[in-house]
């Protein structure tokens, strides 16, 4: 048995209509990789932030090492050896690396020594560092790599790892847990937060499986079935989407040479992609953010108009027609941000519903808006799929993440597209809304329609892709079947870790 | 027309004392925009620190005592505008022009016994050796202490932004208030202080004006300066060393146009006091690339 | 410790009774304010809020209240769409100035011709003269993404310089014996914005001000534009999905609050202040920024907000000459009006909880 270095003992957390944490308790041991397993709203995030600092429990104790443990911030966390690498980076775009390392430490070496030290532990743990790079500047890995480097310098007892992988090709998540185990046998202790259940098991000592606040089981998991923790974590027993056998339909989407600059100072340029797809078909293209799939959903939706024969929706070039033309001809699109960019947080579900359906829905007359369609749509949309909301004039802002994103696909679906674009589908949605907005797009596709999957989920892609194709700085590569391709093959197509190095142990 | 008239030498060490108001007031708004937080109220700080510092000063006869004054008036606004926008959530566009709006009336209300008085002297300094150089001397060396003090502070600015790592946490909160929270810095507290100091230095910006360069009170003496001030920071592209480049473009327009005025040019007087106000146009047009701090006007709110 | 909120809707509750609440805030403070420069508080708050309504001379002040409000009405109802979408035009007084000037410039040029072509005219050139000035900010944000907020404020001093260029200059009146000010237009019938009621003070700004309201209101409620200029202020990035162009977007705000802050000067010039002196404007350019946020940026509220405000100036008039009250208390008095409004404004955004600090 190892030593305790880290006992949770009744935590328990409480906001207005939910508690996020009840009774939570468990140890963590020395030189253990803890996994902290749920799904989204579980309450993990609640639960680091309170190790962390920056939440304040209701009730229950911690004691770090013996002694009572209750932070009052961050440096407090910091200064008793907590560090966390989190899932949204705590990063600052126009700092250098240098400058966003000192910034996590309470004692920083001076700025001289600091370039030195970044450079030292960066190459003791493989992970290569520039420390005067600008760190919008900087790919996911690398900015991961920033986070990392930063907690390592301040020599933990405990890390805590939120979501970490998302964001990494196969190779580099190889390479990261390479550098983690070699943390453990140090003797850090790491409590890694994640839902694959796959990476788990591959990596982890021990696992908490939380659900609704609570911890419903602590488990081995190397000894238990992925799918007695799915089951565990979900509450229930989950069906996979069924894919029927679909005949092969007309060309409906043809990309040429589509190029296009980087929007914006930290943006990505689209160099070249070419692509031709049918009705009926699911093409599933993956990549690591930031490679330029905000990029191809914009140049794709109208966001950002390119040359005219680039975009071909049939046989008509689309590429120089504004975001309405194109849904008028039929090209529908389901943006990655659901808050803001996809919806407008602060209004209702029925003007959330109009502001893509106007046009094909005939929600105007001659620009005057037809308010009472508007809601039959908007009511339409929260029925057929599912949506858990007391009714259409709640604001998007008031729905749940996988309430919200099963609203906006619902949205363009209803409007019987011929091509239907979505960028990351299901990020932050809990695995039963998941489950149904990946039906609802196979279904879609039967009916004849063709769909663009982007996507950071390989599990995601291969469950629903006939085609897979990987985005990599801009460039698309050709596309293989997804039946049978195996995660190194995806490995080597989303570009490998051709900068990484495997730690020096 | 007699151009002849026109004094370079004197036009030249009239720019530094023309600029100098401008350049008080935006190195404050310049800190506070860098913590993240877009203060439109700059105009209403000044001259309420304009009013502020002439009654101190006309009341105690020193005007040392008067900028003083005029600081903490400036900084007691700002944190009007502070409680707003970091405590009660409210917009930082509309705030800021309420500020100035509220600023305007409370200066014109506070200054009404005070018009038509003159400020106490506020001699300039001979800088011994330095001021004697020939041409540069007069120009660069010759002036009242506050030109240097406003120097100083823009120095000390530089300095504590680059420098220290107080700059850095401000910096970082400018640029990502959510990043920075989590790691546990205090973003309200930071912008807090930013703002503050952003009222002290318009405060001692709009004493300038009331105490040196008219020298007396006269209401809504501030005239856009306080606008300037705020495009002037766009202008610097949020650096401290460009604010004085840009400051001192302004006080040399300002000061030409004046000279011009003067010689009797053929213009109406109209167009050529149009003139500072046009420059600034033109300067926002052609410096409109910078890049703001990233969470430069937004609200934050610590959610769960 | 107090802990705020934010609610999944905002309240409706809240935002119709925050700006009750802050008139309310503004009197007592204002009240406090009055009692420190020696005045009785509630004789002011009275002299103010009351007497332009319902005191023995009320039958003067009434018609005041239309005089004062129609141009402050207008200039609101036009900058509410800007504000409402993220656009800042802050120099509706420049283009107050500017419109009144081209409105102007056409009457004096066809002095002393009579037909009854010149008023409407002159109101299109008014229009075009305040679309022209904020179309100046629209323009360079598009092509040069400058910030509208500066340079339509710096074109306000520009417009005050052009003012007093004109009044003293090219529309001095040749009859004025010298004096600075142009001819007086209310003295010269086709040019003239007269009283269309005698005693109501009842003239085409006030027309025109009505019609904007109606007009907004249907536009925001009910047509597609209104929808987005809402979601551009919401939420740009949806809003660039939705395939709104936000170029236009600031083009036509811009242009929309410019012809109607223009129209607003031109019906003063031609009506109340009747000629172009060197100070004809007060300030309805600002001061119709808090009448746009106290109404709410809808164009009902903001209706009865004009109405409030003018209450204000002409109730600050009366208390200044009957009570000896300094005409910036009443400025002063209009400033906190936006802060306490600003301030209250929390509770329709946040629910505020009073948390004890648990010992953990």
């Amino acid at each position: 048995m190892r030593e305790t270095l880290l006992a949770l003992d009744g935590l328990t957390k409480a906001y207005p209509g939910v508690v996020a944490n009840r009774d939570v308790s468990f140890r963590i041991g020395r030189g253990e990789i803890h996994a902290l397993l749920g799904e989204n709203g579980a309450g993990k995030s609640t639960l680091v932030k309170t190790i962390y600092g920056l939440v304040k429990p209701d009730a229950g104790t911690m004691t770090l090492n013996g002694a009572g443990f209750a932070p009052a911030d961050p440096g407090a966390a910091r200064r008793a050896g907590v560090a966390m690498v989190f899932q949204h980076f705590s990063l600052f775009d126009a700092m250098t690396v240098a400058e966003n390392i000192v910034l996590g430490m309470d004692n920083p070496p001076s700025p001289r020594a600091i370039a030195g030290e970044v450079r030292r532990v960066s190459q003791l743990y493989g992970l290569p560092l520039d420390p005067e790079r600008i760190v919008g500047d900087l790919s996911a890995g690398e900015r991961q790599r920033v986070e990392i480097v930063r907690c390592l310098l301040q020599d933990p007892k405990l890390l805590i790892m939120d979501e970490p992988t998302s964001v990494l090709t196969p190779q580099e998540v190889e390479i990261l847990f390479t550098t983690l185990r070699k943390l453990a046998a140090e003797g850090t202790a790491i409590l890694y937060i994640s839902h694959k259940l796959s990476e788990i098991a591959a990596l982890c000592d021990t696992a908490t499986v939380l659900r609704q606040g609570q911890v419903v089981a602590t488990c081995d998991p190397r000894q238990t079935a992925p799918r007695e923790m799915a089951e565990l974590m979900v509450g229930a027993v989950l069906q996979s989407p069924v894919r029927a056998a679909r005949p092969e339909g007309p060309v409906l989407l043809r990309l040429r040479g589509l190029t296009a600059p980087a929007p914006h100072r930290f943006g990505t340029a689209l160099k070249g992609i070419d692509l031709t797809l049918r009705g009926g078909e699911v093409l599933g293209i993956g990549g690591v953010a930031g490679n330029g799939q905000d990029e191809l959903v914009a140049a794709l939706s109208g966001e950002m108009p390119v040359a005219p024969g680039m975009v071909r929706l049939a046989e008509a070039e689309v590429g120089d027609l504004g975001v309405n033309a194109r849904r008028a001809a039929g090209l529908l699109c389901g943006p990655e941000e659901r808050l803001g960019h996809a919806a407008a947080p602060d209004m209702t579900l029925t003007e959330n519903a109009l502001m893509t359906g106007v046009g094909r829905m005939g929600l105007d007359r001659r620009g005057f808006l037809r308010w009472p369609a508007a809601r039959d749509f908007a009511r339409k949309v929260i029925a057929e799929f599912d949506v858990r909301t007391p009714g259409p004039e709640n604001t998007a802002r008031s729905l749940s993440g996988g309430n919200l994103q099963k609203f906006v696909i619902g949205r363009e679906i209803l409007q019987a597209p011929r091509v239907l674009v979505v960028n990351q589908p299901t990020w932050g949605v809990d695995a039963a809304a998941a489950a149904a907005i990946r039906q609802a797009l196979l279904t879609l596709a039967d009916r004849g329609v063709a769909v663009i999957v982007i996507s950071q989920d390989l599990d995601e892609l291969m469950e629903v892709s006939d085609r897979f194709c990987a985005l990599t700085d801009g460039r698309l590569s050709a596309s293989r079947p997804a039946r049978g391709l195996t995660v190194d093959e995806i490995g080597m197509m989303l570009g490998g870790a051709h900068d990484l190095e495997v730690a020096h142990v | 027309m007699d151009l002849s008239a026109i004094n370079p030498i004197l036009l030249l060490a009239s720019l530094m004392v023309a600029a100098t108001p401008i350049l008080l007031a935006a190195i404050g708004e310049l800190v506070v925009e860098r913590a993240g937080v877009l203060n439109l109220g700059v105009e209403g700080m000044m001259i309420t620190g304009a009013v502020c510092g002439f009654i101190v000063a006309t009341a105690t006869g020193s005007p040392w005592l008067g900028f003083l004054g005029a600081a903490l008036g400036g900084a007691l606004l700002s944190l009007l505008f502070g409680l707003l926008t970091q405590f009660l959530l409210s917009n930082q566009v509309a705030t800021g022009l309420a500020l100035t709006l509220f600023g305007l009336g409370l200066s014109a209300l506070m200054g009404q016994s005070y018009l038509g008085i003159r400020a106490p002297a506020f001699p300039d300094i001979h800088i011994p050796l330095l001021g004697d150089i020939p041409v540069v001397g007069p120009i660069v060396f010759q002036h009242d202490p506050m030109v240097y003090v406003g120097l100083g502070i823009v120095a000390g600015v530089w300095w504590f932004l680059n420098r220290t790592r107080g700059g850095l946490i401000l910096r970082a909160v400018g640029e990502n208030h959510d990043a920075a929270h989590a790691l546990g810095y205090h973003v309200r507290r930071t912008r807090m202080l930013a703002i503050t100091f952003g009222g002290a230095c318009a405060g001692l910006g709009g004493a300038y004006l009331s105490l040196v360069r008219v020298p007396q009170w006269t209401e809504g003496m501030t005239a856009g300066a306080g606008w300037i001030a705020l495009a002037i920071v766009v202008f610097a592209s949020w650096k401290p060393g460009r604010l004085v480049l840009g400051a001192y473009l302004f006080g040399g327009v300002t000061v030409l146009q004046l000279n011009l005025q003067a010689a009797g040019v053929a213009v109406p007087v109209e167009y050529l006091s149009m003139s500072p106000y046009l420059a600034t146009i033109a300067v926002l047009v052609i410096m409109s690339t910078g890049r703001a701090p990233g969470s430069l006007g937004r609200i934050f709110h610590a959610a769960r | 410790m107090i802990v705020l909120d934010k609610r999944p809707q905002p309240s409706r509750l809240w935002s119709y009774a925050a700006p009750v609440l802050a008139v309310v805030l503004t009197m007592l403070v204002g009240g406090v304010l009055f009692a420190a420069l020696g005045k009785n508080p509630v004789a002011v708050i009275r002299t103010i809020f009351l007497d332009p309504l319902f005191s023995e001379f009320a039958w003067f002040y009434r018609p005041q209240l239309l005089i004062k409000g129609a141009p402050l009405v207008l200039i609101a109802v036009g900058l509410s769409f800007g504000f409402r979408a993220g656009i800042w035009n802050i120099g509706a007084e420049g283009q107050y100035i500017i419109g009144a000037l081209c409105g102007a410039a056409v009457g004096l040029a066809l002095y002393p011709a009579e037909t009854r072509w010149i008023f409407p005219l002159m109101i299109v050139a008014g229009a075009f003269g305040g679309w022209v000035w904020a179309m100046i900010p629209g323009v360079l944000k598009v092509k040069f993404g400058t910030n509208e907020i500066l340079v339509s404020l710096m074109l306000v001093y520009v417009a005050e310089s052009l003012l007093a260029a004109m009044a003293l200059g090219p529309m001095k009146n040749p009859d004025g014996m010298g004096f600075p000010g142009s001819r007086n237009l209310a003295q010269y019938p086709s040019a003239a914005n007269l009283e269309l009621v005698a005693g109501t003070g009842l003239h085409w700004g006030v027309v025109a001000a009505l019609i904007a309201v109606i007009f907004a209101y249907v536009v925001l409620a009910r047509h597609i534009f209104g929808f987005q200029v809402r979601l551009a202020g919401q939420a740009p990035r949806a809003a660039r999905f939705a395939g709104v162009d936000p170029a236009r977007m600031v083009l036509i705000c811009m242009g929309l609050s410019g012809a109607l802050a223009g129209m607003a000067g031109l019906f003063e010039v031609a009506g109340p202040a009747g000629q172009v002196t060197i100070d004809f404007n007060v300030g309805y350019g600002f001061t119709a920024i808090i009448v746009a946020f106290l109404g709410r940026l809808h164009p009902v509220g903001i209706l009865l907000a004009g109405g409030l405000m003018a209450l204000t100036y002409i109730g600050g008039g009366i208390a200044q000459s009957n009570l000896g009250l300094p005409a910036a208390a009443i400025s002063l008095l209009q400033g906190m009006l936006l802060f306490f409004l600003l301030a209250v404004d929390v509770l329709t955004h946040y629910r505020v909880r009073f948390a004890a600090r648990k010992v953990a």
